[in-house]
Order: C-alpha cells, then sequence, then structure tokens
C-alpha cells in the first residue's frame, strides 16, 4: 500500500483519504479528545515527561511519518508536504479532534529561521532534534532595557578568537528553565548602529554560567524567565546568518511569530466558541448588553478567520504577508482578549474561582498584545510601512 | 472554494471599471447632479450597458455576460470609491437575481432588455423606518383574476425613475411578489424623497391599487423565499460598494495627513492620529476579507451563503461609518465644508447603513446562525 511517506499522490481526494487512513490506523484513542488547552501541549525536550503513554506513541508516531513538520523538507525531519497538503492534513486532524502531536518554539521559530538563513550544516544538526521533539528551544530577545525598542539589546558576546564570550540578560524567554537550549540576541558590535551591532547565537543552556529565574503572571502561570548569562563560553560556529545582522534574522522571525500568535488567536484561553458559552452560561441570553457586545465580536472575528485565510491565499501565490503581519498579529490579539472580557462577563461570579474557570485564560490573554511585539508597535510599522506616514 | 485573492480577470474587470467611472463618473458629477437637481443619469447607465455592466449577472443566452457575483462586486466596489449614482444594483444585481430563477418567455425577455439597457427596477420591501421583509403588512387581496393592493412601502430606493417595481405583500396565502409597472395607476400615490446622498428613492402608498395576475411572479406564498437570493446579493454587493467608499474615503484622509502642515510638521506624523489611522487601515482589511469571502461562496454554495452576505454588510456598515467619521475628524474644519467631498463620502454610508438591512440586522443573523 502506499504511504504518506513515499511518494506525491496524484490528486488531492488521494492524498485526503491516505491521510485519513493513517491518522486512522496511528492516532491514538487518548489523542483525539480535542484538547488544544495548555495542559493537554506536548513540548517535548530532553527533560520532558510524557502525560501518557498515548502522547508519547503519538509523537514517535507522527516524528516518523515527518508530521510533527510537515512543510519542513524530508532531509530534515519534515514530509515536504505542499501548503495545500499540509492543509489537508490539518483539516484531516480537526475532523477526528487529533491532538497536536508537538509544538515548540524550535518548530515554530528557530525551525524556519534556520531553513532560511542557517548553513546546510546548521540545518542538519539542529533540524531533526527540533523533528522529533528530543531538543526544547528557547527565544531569548527581551532585556529589561529593551522591550518594545529590541534592537536596543546589550547582552554582551565578545569577540574571543575561536569563541564568544556572553555576559548579559534575557527576559520573557518562554519556558526556559525546561528548555534545552536558546536562541539570542547578542551584542556583538557596541560601536555600530544599534541595528547592526547585533548576531543570532544558538546556546546550550546547560553550558557553564546560565541560570534562570521563573515569572510568576497574574495568571498564575509562570511561563515567562528570566535568564542570565554570566562568562559563558559560545563555539563561533553557533551563530546564525552572519555577524552582525542578525537583526535580518530577528525581523524575519518576528514577522513569522506575529502570524503564529495571530492565527493562534482564538484557539487560545478556553477554546469554545463565543455562542456556546453564552448560550450555556446562566446569565449570557438575557443580557442585552453582553448579547451585543458578543454579536459584535463574532461579526468581528469571522471577518478575522476570513483575512487570515485570505492573506494564506496570498501567500501561496507568492505575495508575501510582509508588514501586514502587524495586522494579523493587532488585530488577532485584540479580538481574543475581547473575547475573554465576554467570555468572564457570560459567567458572572462563576468565573471568579481558579480552577476550572476561564479566569486564569482571560488573564493570560492580556499578554498577548505585549508579547511579540505591543498593538502599539504594530500600529506604528503599519503607520510607517504601510501607510508611509512620515517617522 | 476558490482562494480569496482577486483573480487576474477580476483585476483587469477592476481597472477597465475605474478607468470608465474615473472619466464618466468622477465624485464631481455627483456633485453635480446634486447642484443641477438630478437623482439618476440615463446616459451614465447607458454606457455601463454598453460595457456589459447591466448583464454582469444575466446568462449569456439572455444576452448577458454572466460573470458572477464576485465581479459584480468589482463593479460595485468601483463604483462606491467614486460614489456613482446608477441603477446597477437594483437592477443588474437584485433584479437579475431574482429574475434568473425562472424560465418562462416573459422572464427571459425582461432579462434582455435589463441586458440592453431597456428596463430598470426597483424593490419595495420596507415598511418601518428598519428593514424587515419577514413582517409585511402590505396586504394583497385576491379578486377575480388578479389582485388588491392596500398599505405602504417606504424608502425604495430608485423608486422614481425604474421602469418596474418589485413588491413584497401579505395575501391569505402567504407572501407574494407582484413585478409592476412604475407608472400612473389608479390608487397609487408616489411620494419622491430628498435623500441626503441626492439619489432617487420614494414612498409608495397603495390604495385599492388592481394588479392582474400575471404581475403574481411565482406562486403565491413563495414570495419571501423567490427575495431571498436577490436580498443576498443586493445586500453583498451593498456591502462591496461600501467597501470601495471607505477606501476612497480612506486614502483622501491618509494623503491629507501628508499633506497638511501644523505646528511647523506634518500633522501625519503624530502618534494620536498614526495609530488611528492604523487601526482604519486594519479595520478595512478585515471587511475586504468578508466581502472577498461573500463573493466567492455567492458564486459556488449560494443556498449557504447567509452568514457569508451577514457578516460582510455587517462588517462593511460599521468599517463605512468609523471611515467617514475619522475621515471629518482628521480633516478638521475642512471635513466639514461641502465644498470638500468627505461629506459624500459621509452621507452615502449612512444611506448604505440602512438600505437592505442595518449592522444590527445583519449581526443578529450572524448570532442566531452561531448558536445564541
Amino acid at each position: 500500500m502506499a504511504t504518506v511517506e513515499d511518494h506525491t499522490p496524484p490528486t488531492s481526494e488521494d492524498f485526503r483519504h491516505e491521510i485519513r487512513n493513517w491518522l486512522q490506523q496511528n492516532c491514538p484513542a487518548e489523542m483525539r479528545d480535542g484538547a488544544a488547552g495548555e495542559d493537554s501541549i506536548c513540548w517535548g525536550g530532553s527533560t520532558w515527561e510524557f502525560t501518557s503513554e498515548a502522547q508519547k506513541d503519538w509523537l514517535e508516531r507522527c516524528a516518523a511519518r515527518g508530521l510533527t513538520v510537515p512543510t519542513w523538507p524530508k532531509a530534515y525531519g519534515g514530509a515536504g508536504f505542499s501548503r495545500d497538503q499540509d492543509k489537508i492534513l490539518k483539516e484531516e486532524m480537526q475532523a477526528i479532534g487529533a491532538r497536536v502531536p508537538l509544538q515548540s518554539f524550535g518548530i515554530w521559530m528557530l525551525g524556519p529561521a534556520l531553513l532560511k538563513f542557517g548553513s546546510e550544516e546548521q540545518k542538519q544538526q539542529y533540524l531533526p532534534p527540533i523533528a522529533r521533539g528530543e531538543i526544547r528551544w528557547c527565544q531569548g530577545y527581551s532585556e529589561p532595557g529593551a522591550g518594545s525598542d529590541l534592537a536596543g539589546v546589550q547582552c554582551h558576546a565578545a569577540d574571543q578568537g575561536d569563541t564568544w564570550l556572553v555576559n548579559g540578560q534575557k527576559i520573557w524567554t518562554s519556558y526556559a528553565d525546561r528548555a534545552d537550549w536558546i536562541f539570542a540576541l547578542l551584542r556583538t558590535d557596541r560601536e555600530a548602529k544599534k541595528h547592526l551591532g547585533i548576531s543570532f547565537v544558538l546556546i546550550d543552556m546547560r553550558s557553564e554560567g546560565v541560570s534562570t529565574r521563573p515569572i510568576q503572571l497574574i495568571s498564575g502561570a509562570s511561563p515567562f524567565c528570566e535568564t542570565f548569562f554570566d562568562n559563558v563560553t559560545v563555539p563561533k560556529q553557533q551563530v546564525v546568518g552572519t555577524i552582525n545582522r542578525g537583526w535580518d534574522v530577528a525581523k524575519y522571525l518576528l514577522t513569522h511569530e506575529r502570524e503564529m500568535i495571530s492565527s493562534g488567536g482564538n484557539a487560545m484561553g478556553t477554546g469554545r466558541a463565543l455562542g456556546a458559552v453564552l448560550s450555556e452560561s446562566e446569565t449570557g441570553q438575557g443580557d442585552p448588553v453582553l448579547r451585543g457586545g458578543a454579536m459584535r465580536a463574532e461579526v468581528d472575528s469571522l471577518a478575522f478567520e476570513m483575512t487570515l485565510e485570505r492573506y494564506k491565499d496570498q501567500a501561496e501565490g507568492g505575495q508575501g504577508v510582509g508588514d501586514a503581519s502587524a495586522m494579523l498579529k493587532y488585530m488577532g490579539t485584540e479580538l481574543n482578549k475581547q473575547r475573554l472580557e465576554l467570555v468572564m462577563e457570560a459567567e458572572g461570579s462563576a468565573a471568579l474561582t481558579w480552577g476550572e474557570t476561564p479566569a486564569s485564560a482571560w488573564l493570560r490573554t492580556k499578554a498577548n498584545s505585549i508579547e511579540g511585539g505591543t498593538s502599539e508597535v504594530m500600529l506604528s510599522i503599519i503607520s510607517r510601512r504601510i501607510l508611509n506616514l512620515p517617522g | 472554494m476558490a482562494k480569496l485573492i482577486e483573480t487576474e480577470e477580476e483585476n483587469l474587470l477592476a481597472e477597465a471599471a475605474r478607468s470608465l467611472l474615473d472619466k464618466s463618473a468622477p465624485l464631481s458629477h455627483l456633485r453635480h447632479m446634486r447642484d443641477s437637481g438630478a437623482r439618476s443619469d440615463p446616459a451614465l447607465w447607458q454606457e455601463m450597458v454598453a460595457a456589459g455592466w447591466a448583464g454582469v449577472l444575466i446568462p449569456e443566452a439572455a444576452g448577458g455576460v454572466d460573470m458572477g457575483h464576485a465581479a459584480a462586486h468589482v463593479l460595485a466596489r468601483e463604483m462606491g470609491r467614486t460614489l456613482t449614482v446608477s441603477p446597477f444594483l437594483s437592477t443588474a444585481v437584485m433584479a437579475a437575481t431574482l429574475l434568473r430563477q425562472f424560465d418562462d418567455a416573459t422572464t427571459k425577455a425582461r432579462l434582455e432588455k435589463i441586458a440592453s439597457g431597456g428596463l430598470t427596477y426597483a424593490f419595495a420591501l420596507d415598511e418601518t423606518a428598519k428593514f424587515a421583509p419577514d413582517s409585511i403588512q402590505l396586504t394583497a387581496k385576491k379578486r377575480g383574476n388578479g389582485y388588491t393592493l392596500n398599505g405602504k412601502k417606504r424608502f425604495v430606493v430608485d423608486g422614481c425613475d425604474a421602469d418596474r417595481i418589485l413588491i413584497l405583500a401579505e395575501s391569505e396565502e402567504g407572501p407574494c411578489l407582484f413585478d409592476f409597472a412604475n407608472t400612473a395607476t389608479k390608487g397609487l400615490q408616489r411620494d419622491a424623497l430628498e435623500m441626503i446622498d441626492s439619489r432617487d428613492a420614494a414612498d409608495l402608498t397603495f390604495d385599492e391599487v388592481e394588479v392582474t395576475g400575471d404581475a403574481l411572479l411565482g406562486a403565491a406564498g413563495a414570495g419571501y423565499d423567490i427575495l431571498k437570493p436577490a436580498l443576498e446579493a443586493g445586500q453583498a454587493a451593498l456591502a462591496a460598494e461600501t467597501v470601495g467608499l471607505s477606501q476612497a474615503a480612506f486614502d483622501l484622509t491618509s494623503s491629507y495627513l501628508k499633506e497638511r502642515k501644523q505646528f511647523g510638521t506634518t500633522i501625519g506624523s503624530f502618534q494620536a492620529l498614526q495609530h488611528r489611522a492604523a487601526h482604519l487601515w486594519c479595520e478595512i482589511e478585515l471587511t475586504k476579507s468578508a466581502v472577498l469571502n461573500a463573493g466567492r461562496v455567492l458564486d459556488e454554495t449560494p443556498k449557504e451563503a447567509r452568514l457569508a452576505v451577514s457578516v460582510a454588510k455587517a462588517r462593511a456598515t460599521d468599517t463605512a461609518q468609523k471611515s467617514v467619521q475619522e475621515g471629518v475628524q482628521m480633516h478638521g474644519g475642512i471635513g466639514m465644508t461641502d465644498a470638500f467631498d468627505m461629506g459624500f463620502y459621509m452621507k452615502r454610508a449612512r444611506v448604505a447603513a440602512e438600505w437592505l438591512g442595518d449592522y444590527g440586522y445583519h449581526a443578529g443573523i450572524v448570532a442566531q446562525l452561531r448558536g445564541f
């Protein structure tokens, strides 16, 4: 029998059929519950503890077929799928409520950066372990003094000949306490203009002198850390792209991140449709003000989903999304915040306790319009680069 | 579904439309019509007919070009940019969509006449100050072979100058749709409305107006079902027109931000205005997607178009209002003057908001279809 792996089927219907069969045979029943919340995510990494045998099996089966990173080339652990094929896979997974087998910053961010800017050696070394969920990456961008003004990073890498000597601090490094490696923006030239003295560097978190400290958020969770570098030695070849041109890589990744945050926007939070929340809540249906707000949110969310679809179609047609990703990030995160406000309102005092309530998700969404570039930075990008207003 | 990007064909159509409209119907033309008291321009319509626009939704067998709803939206959008006055929406979009459901000789002849520019239509729907086609009070009482109509229709767009009127009435057998010559008729009183957007609209009062049996379209009681596709087509095309309007008003504002100097610098360098302009641009982007989507759905699965159409009309209504309000505010005093064009956009946006269902009407449909 033909398999997903060894050929590209002649028609999309054949392809869909094959994917469907493969999923039926390989996706464990426990992994078909449609769960998308924080607790159900498999992040992978050397210290990862699987929540069940099924989670482990599901990851391994997908990784063996390249389905953790379907659009990556086969040589680096992917399945070499086209965007259309990827879409079919996602639709078929959604149809049976299959969980995403593996999520990680390696898949979302470092992978795309390496595919575009990495050397062949770097791709061979770093991509397959990401695809198999063996190495977990975190992102070292922001610093206490470089938030919205990201190009102002000061965390320093001093040139020691064959190595860098890294000193400084990163903040808001997601899950740094559980990551194996970090990709970081480091100042490698203090004399150059601020955008031109930054390099994109890969650092093993087990290196001597690296330490992390979790930051507790208002939602009660601690997804972010402070990360400290105290005389950390890093081999020179762990720079991605050209030395001092790390900003190019960072900008590319930020665009990527914005698209990701915006498209994930509606899946964040409770993941339940607003209509369902409203009709099941004790107060939701009877309150005309709440109902009006929900109607508006629903109209806007649907138009936003159509916009994601349109931009994907544009990208497939060869027109990149480019700076317009700032719009996706801005609108997606603002709509998501608004949605969780409505959910809290609909559930009334029933939502005011910790535990099985939307409270934590509601609080978490407040970071959506800050992380990956604030809404205000997005609006400035749009006004300068798209509207060409004087800066 | 076809992709949500405009095809090469659609881009060419837009270019052709723009060049016709810029030459024959720029916004100054509407201003001139208003100042001279004209509410329609038959010569301009004949130009559009010659370009094939009247037949955009008419089958080739009936003399049309049958390009589909997405193409009609391209034309409507371009007319929205220039605020072009024409029977396009009522006639070429709504009446054509309605009539092509039938295949009798009379209907075919009417479609042919629309495509060749010899026939225009208006729809008599509203009876209160809001669009509510499912609660009709105007009665059609069976009388011999025909019917007697009694009641009132308000805000009949194109109601003065259209050649024929489609009237939704309630009968003992349920809703009926009548196709009626808009000429002097015993018992029919036509009051022209002096509209803020300077376009043609009328109130119609029916007092024992007699119509013959063959004026009834389709079966008695099926009036609303027959009307539905025409309403959805009209609502989506109006959304497209309104997107064109929003974009044009935004373009005016965005240019002004780059020109106008105060405090020794262009006002577009102020972040307070930049962020508002950027937000407005985002709103327009979302609305463009909703309109594109409605066009694709109407062309591919018209029976499932309700949600897509209402999302488009609701979004378009809301966005246009934001665009013209920000437009006036960011222009300051000049935005309030009649000599400047923004007021024309604002007035049309207000009328378009009410026609064929306002924001609340369409958002209500969305909520209902989404389970609350």
